[in-house]
C-alpha cells in the first residue's frame, strides 16, 4: 500500500521531484524523509497494537470463566506483562512519534526534521527492540512474567527473557531520546518566519512538552533497568535485601519515570483532539493560551506525584498526603482542558465525521478515566483498591479511550492529507461505534469487579466475579475484532479511496491544510512560508 | 541561503548538545536516587537498619522483673547451684542463665530437674526456649557440667509481678525410665 502512496507523491503540486524516493525496500531502509519515517512508525505501531491486542484477547479468554481453562498461569503472567510493555512502548508511543514525524515539520513550516539521519535510526532501533520483547516468549522459562512494571525481587529471579526485556527497554529508551531531541530541535530552531511559539498548533505544543518529558525521564528508566541488570548478573544489591538493598527503592525510581510516562502517552492525544475539535465545531480553539499553560502545568506536576502508585508500601502518612494532594491538583489543569474543548464546541456549527466522533468519545471516556483516577488518588481509598481491577479499568479508560481514540481520530483526520484519498465515512463510523460499544462493555464492568475486590494479574477468580468477567470478555472481543474494520478502511483508502479535496475539513487551519496540496508532496516547505 | 543553512545546522547541533547534557544528567539523577533514598529513609526514621537495631519489638522496656535463681537436689548427693544469684530483665527480653552440677557419687546417676516458681502463678509466664529440665541428665562418677536455661518472662505477666523465684530441683530418675 505504501507504493500507492509513492505513486501519488510523484505527480503532484510543488513536488518538482528531481530526486523522488527510490523504489523498493531500500527506500524505507535508508529514508531520511520525515513523511516516510512517520508512515513506518504508524505501521509499526499498528502491528504492535494487533500483537498486544491478541495477547489481551488471550487474557480475556482465560478470564471468561473461573478456573484455569486455556493457559498455564506462568504464561498468563507473561501475557499480562508483555501486553503492557508492547502497548505502552510498541503501540501508543510510536504512534504519537509517527504523528510527530508527519505533522510537526509541516505544521511549523520546516522542510524536514532537524536530524534526518538520526530520525531514521530512531525508527529502525524499534525493530530489534520489538523482536527482543516478543521473541522472549520463545526462550526457556517464557517471557517476563513480573508485570510491566518489572518489580524486583521477582524480576531478579526469572530467566534470560528478563535480560532480553531489559535490553529492549534500553533500546526503546535510546530511540525515544533520539526522537525527542529531534522534535525539540525542529520545533525550537526550524519554525517558519513569523511562526512564533504562541502561534504554533496545539499538537506541536503538546509534543514539545512531551519531548522534554521524554528526555527527562527515559534516562531514569534506563538507570533503573540497568540496576536490575547488574543486580542479576554483576553482584550488586540495589534491590536485593539480602545484600543491603531495598526492593521498595525500585518502585520510587520506576515511578519517577512512570508517572511522567503516562503524560507522555496522553499529552500528544490532547494535542490531536485540540486540532480536531475546532475543525468540526468550525470555531477557533477556546482558550489557546490556557491550553498551553495547562499542558505545561500537567507536565511539571507529573514529576512530583509518583508516590500515588505506591500508597501501600508503607510511606509515612505525611508522604502519602503530599502525593495525594499533588495528584488531586493535576485535576485542575486537566479540567481546564476539558472545559476548553467543551467551550470550543459551544454554539459551534458541529458536524460529526469520524475524527470528531472519536474526539467526542475521547472527551467523554477520558473524563470517566480521569474521575476514576481521582478516586484512586485518595490514599485511604487506594489502599483498598490497589492492584484490583478498578485500577485496570482506570488506566484502560485513559489509555485506550484516551490515547488510542485520539490516535484513531487523528489518523482519520489526516489520512486524506497523507494519502490524497478519502477513507470510507460509513465504515469509519462503524469502526467508531463498534469500538465505543465494545470498549465500554469490556472495561466498565471492571470497575465493579475491582470494587468487589478482584485482584489483577491472576488467571483465576472467585465465583462471584463470573458474570462481569464473562461480559467483559465479550466486550473485549467486540473491541478487538472491530479494529479489523479500521485496518481494512485504511488499506482501502490508500489503494482506492476517492480523491480527497485540498481541504476536506472546512475549518482546519494549520499550515498543512492551508499551504500544502493534498496529498502532501514528498518534499514540502523547502522554502519556508511566511506566517503573518 | 547557504550561509543560513550552515547557521541552522550549527544551531541544531548546539541544541542537540544541550539536550544530550540533560539526558545524561537525568541518567545520573536516576543513580543519585539510590543514596538519596537511603538518606531520606534514615532522616524520617523508616530505615531498614534502624528496624534491625531496635530488635524485638515485643520487649516491654517500661518495667523490669527480678528473677531469683535457686537450685537444690532432693535426696541426691549432687552439688547443684546457679552461677548467678539473680537476673533483672524486661518482659519479653530473652536471657540465658547458667547452672553448675557436680555428681559427687562414685557411680553414674541419671536425674531429672523439676521447675518450681514462687509465686506459683508466675510459672505460666516463664517461657523457656532451652532448658536442661527438658530431658533426663546422666552424669558419670565425679563429672561436673555447666548447663544453660534460655528463657524470657512473657510481656503478658501482670504489672505487680516484680520478683519471681525460679527454682530447679534434681530428683533421681526412676529405674527403667529414661
Amino acid at each position: 500500500m505504501s507504493h500507492a502512496t509513492t505513486a501519488h507523491d510523484h505527480g503532484h503540486g510543488e513536488a518538482h521531484d528531481h530526486h523522488g524516493p527510490p523504489a523498493g525496500f531500500t527506500r524505507w531502509m535508508y529514508t531520511t524523509n520525515h513523511k516516510d519515517i512517520g508512515t513506518m512508525y504508524l505501521w509499526f505501531s499498528f502491528t504492535m497494537f494487533l500483537m498486544g491486542g491478541m495477547m489481551a484477547l488471550l487474557i480475556r479468554a482465560e478470564l471468561f470463566k473461573p478456573g484455569l481453562q486455556l493457559l498455564d498461569p506462568q504464561f498468563f503472567n507473561s501475557l499480562t506483562t508483555v501486553h503492557g510493555l508492547v502497548m505502552v512502548f510498541g503501540a501508543i508511543m510510536p504512534a504519537f512519534v509517527g504523528f510527530a514525524n508527519w505533522l510537526i515539520p509541516m505544521q511549523v513550516g520546516a522542510a524536514d526534521m532537524a536530524f534526518p539521519r538520526m530520525n531514521n535510526w530512531s525508527f529502525w532501533l524499534l525493530i530489534p527492540a520489538a523482536l527482543l520483547l516478543v521473541g522472549s516468549f520463545f526462550v526457556p522459562g517464557g517471557a517476563a512474567a513480573s508485570g510491566w512494571t518489572l518489580y524486583p525481587p521477582l524480576i531478579i529471579q526469572q530467566g534470560m527473557s528478563i535480560d532480553m526485556t531489559i535490553l529492549a527497554v534500553h533500546i526503546l529508551g535510546a530511540s525515544s531520546i533520539m526522537g525527542s531531541i529531534n522534535i525539540v530541535t525542529t520545533i525550537l530552531n526550524m519554525r517558519a518566519p513569523g511562526m512564533t511559539l504562541m502561534k504554533m498548533p496545539l499538537f506541536v505544543w503538546t509534543w514539545l512538552i512531551t519531548a522534554y518529558l521524554l528526555i527527562a525521564v527515559m534516562p531514569v528508566l534506563a538507570g533503573a533497568v540497568t540496576m536490575l541488570l547488574t543486580d542479576r548478573h554483576f553482584g550488586t544489591s540495589f534491590f536485593n535485601a539480602a545484600g543491603g538493598g531495598d526492593p521498595t527503592m525500585f518502585l520510587h525510581i520506576f515511578w519517577f519515570f512512570g508517572h511522567p510516562e503516562v503524560y507522555i502517552m496522553i499529552l500528544p492525544a490532547f494535542g490531536i483532539v485540540s486540532q480536531i475539535i475546532p475543525a468540526f465545531a468550525r470555531k477557533p480553539l477556546f482558550g489557546y493560551a490556557s491550553m498551553v499553560y495547562a499542558t505545561a502545568s500537567i507536565a511539571i506536576l507529573s514529576f512530583v506525584v509518583w508516590g500515588h502508585h505506591m500508597f501501600t508500601v508503607g510511606m509515612p502518612a505525611a508522604g502519602n498526603l503530599f502525593f495525594m494532594y499533588a495528584t488531586i491538583l493535576i485535576a485542575v489543569p486537566t479540567g481546564v482542558k476539558i472545559f476548553n474543548w467543551i467551550s470550543t464546541m459551544w454554539r459551534g456549527s458541529m458536524t460529526f465525521e469520524t475524527p470528531m466522533l472519536f474526539s467526542l468519545g475521547f472527551i467523554f471516556l477520558f473524563t470517566i478515566g480521569g474521575f476514576s483516577g481521582l478516586v484512586l488518588a485518595l490514599a485511604p481509598v487506594d489502599i483498598t483498591l490497589h492492584n484490583t481491577y478498578y485500577v485496570v479499568a482506570h488506566f484502560h479508560y485513559v489509555l485506550v479511550s484516551g490515547a488510542l481514540f485520539a490516535i484513531f481520530g487523528g489518523i482519520y483526520f489526516w489520512l486524506p492529507k497523507w494519502t490524497g484519498h478519502m477513507y470510507n465515512e460509513g465504515m469509519g463510523k462503524l469502526h467508531f461505534w463498534a469500538s465505543m460499544v465494545g470498549f465500554n462493555i469490556a472495561f466498565f464492568p471492571q470497575h465493579f469487579l475491582g470494587l468487589a475486590g478482584m485482584p489483577r494479574r491472576i488467571p483465576d477468580y472467585a465465583l462471584q466475579f463470573t458474570e462481569w468477567n464473562a461480559i467483559s470478555t465479550v466486550g473485549a472481543f467486540i473491541f478487538g475484532f472491530s479494529q479489523l474494520i479500521f485496518l481494512y478502511n485504511v488499506i482501502a483508502c490508500i489503494r482506492s479511496g476517492k480523491a480527497a479535496e485540498q481541504k476536506p475539513w472546512e475549518a482546519a487551519d494549520s499550515l498543512e491544510w492551508t499551504h500544502l496540496p493534498t496529498p502532501a508532496p514528498y518534499h514540502t516547505f523547502e522554502t519556508a512560508p511566511v506566517i503573518k | 541561503m547557504n550561509a543560513r543553512a550552515d547557521d541552522l545546522q550549527v544551531r541544531n547541533r548546539q541544541m542537540m548538545g544541550k539536550l544530550l547534557v540533560v539526558a545524561v544528567g537525568m541518567l545520573g539523577f536516576g543513580f543519585a536516587m539510590v543514596p538519596m533514598y537511603r538518606q531520606i529513609c534514615e532522616a524520617i526514621g523508616i530505615s531498614q537498619q534502624r528496624v534491625v537495631a531496635s530488635g524485638n519489638t515485643q520487649v516491654d522496656t517500661s518495667r523490669e522483673v527480678t528473677v531469683e535463681l535457686l537450685a537444690s537436689s532432693a535426696g541426691l548427693p549432687w552439688t547443684f547451684e546457679a552461677l548467678d544469684r539473680n537476673v533483672k530483665l524486661h518482659p519479653g527480653q530473652v536471657t540465658t542463665v547458667r547452672y553448675r552440677v557436680v555428681n559427687t557419687l562414685g557411680r553414674p546417676v541419671t536425674a531429672h530437674a523439676v521447675m518450681n516458681t514462687a509465686p506459683a502463678l508466675a510459672q505460666r509466664y516463664i517461657e523457656k526456649q532451652a532448658c536442661f529440665c527438658f530431658s533426663n541428665q546422666t552424669l558419670q562418677a565425679g563429672e561436673s557440667r555447666e548447663m544453660p536455661v534460655v528463657f524470657y518472662v512473657s510481656p503478658k505477666a501482670p504489672e505487680d509481678l516484680t520478683t519471681i523465684s525460679l527454682s530447679y530441683t534434681f530428683f533421681e530418675a526412676l529405674k527403667g525410665r529414661t
